[in-house]
């Protein structure tokens, strides 16, 4: 029994060490902010996510204890990894970092709607979205 | 829902004083006959049965996850292909729902979903501005978006 839980344990954290090594390696080889961000927000979380289930297997096998705070851990990883990609994406955009390569920036569009501040303007640019649809 | 749930409990704990049993096996066996009784009785509430909330809940949760994994497999194939020939951009993504907390949610999933990010959303919470790491599938992401997370967080918060 303990061996199989070793097994899991092993390769839950092989796993997750597996991501956090894509992660590092996105955020070196992607070409600009918002590629890197993406590998940055999404494969660290499920590496995090790994290790941590294994700590919590390793407590739950080995010592007979139902650790709590590591599933609190992980719960708080998933409302807050999100939360930092899209604060980080969005000040890098505000600070005017440009995009490789990239052929559609709506996001442009509707910054300049919300400078001339006209209503009308809007409403046609989610008309214009409503027909993409 | 709150209300079902107190009504679901006293049943509970009425089923207890009935049987002159004072246990968690007697309280839970309560617990499931009153579920029985709220059943029968669910449309004489003015919010749906509760339990079908609670399955949309785990319906959401489930989704969540597959998509989750999904997307670290798409990561790691981006990540690895020896020759980078994607082209980002951002799209705007028209959104149907309206109270804070499934925004929230919903952008947090778009987030976590293969090749999507969101950077902004508008001033009338309307519009949420999504970057993705390739623009050529847009339309399928867009139209991913609206049948799964968006239908699953809807059926959470239907009334």
């Amino acid at each position: 029994m303990i061996e199989i839980a070793n097994i899991i344990i092993v390769i839950f954290i092989i796993l997750g060490a597996f991501f956090h090594l894509i992660a590092a390696l996105g955020v070196i080889r992607l070409p600009d902010v918002y590629t890197r961000n993406h590998a940055a927000s999404k494969a660290a979380t499920l590496g995090v996510l790994c290790i941590l289930l294994a700590a919590f297997f390793y407590f739950y096998f080995h010592e007979s204890e139902f650790n709590t705070r590591v599933l609190l851990c992980i719960v708080f990883m998933f409302l807050t990894a999100p939360v930092a990609g899209h604060l980080l994406g969005r000040a890098a955009y505000h600070h005017g970092v440009k995009m490789k390569g990239s052929k559609v920036d709506d996001y442009q569009e509707y910054l300049e709607i919300k400078k001339s501040n006209e209503q009308q303007k809007y409403e046609e640019f989610k008309k214009k979205l409503g027909k993409n649809l | 829902m709150a209300v079902q749930i107190l009504l679901n409990v006293c049943l509970g704990f009425m089923w207890m004083f009935l049987t002159t049993t004072y246990d968690l096996v007697a309280f839970i066996k309560g617990y499931f006959f009153g579920l029985l009784i709220l059943f029968v009785f669910r449309n004489f509430f003015s919010s749906r049965f509760y339990l079908y909330r609670i399955y949309a809940v785990v319906k959401l949760l489930f989704i969540f996850i597959k998509e989750l994994i999904l997307a670290n497999i798409a990561v790691v194939k981006i990540v690895l292909t020896p020759k980078l020939h994607n082209s980002p951009g951002i799209f705007a993504y028209p959104t149907r729902l309206e109270k804070d907390w499934e925004i929230t949610t919903l952008s947090n999933l778009i987030t976590l979903t293969p090749g999507t990010l969101v950077v902004d959303i508008s001033e009338d919470k309307k519009i949420l501005f999504v970057h993705a790491v390739d623009m050529n599938d847009v339309q399928d992401e867009i139209e991913a978006i609206q049948t799964s997370f968006e239908k699953a967080i809807m059926e959470v918060s239907r009334k």
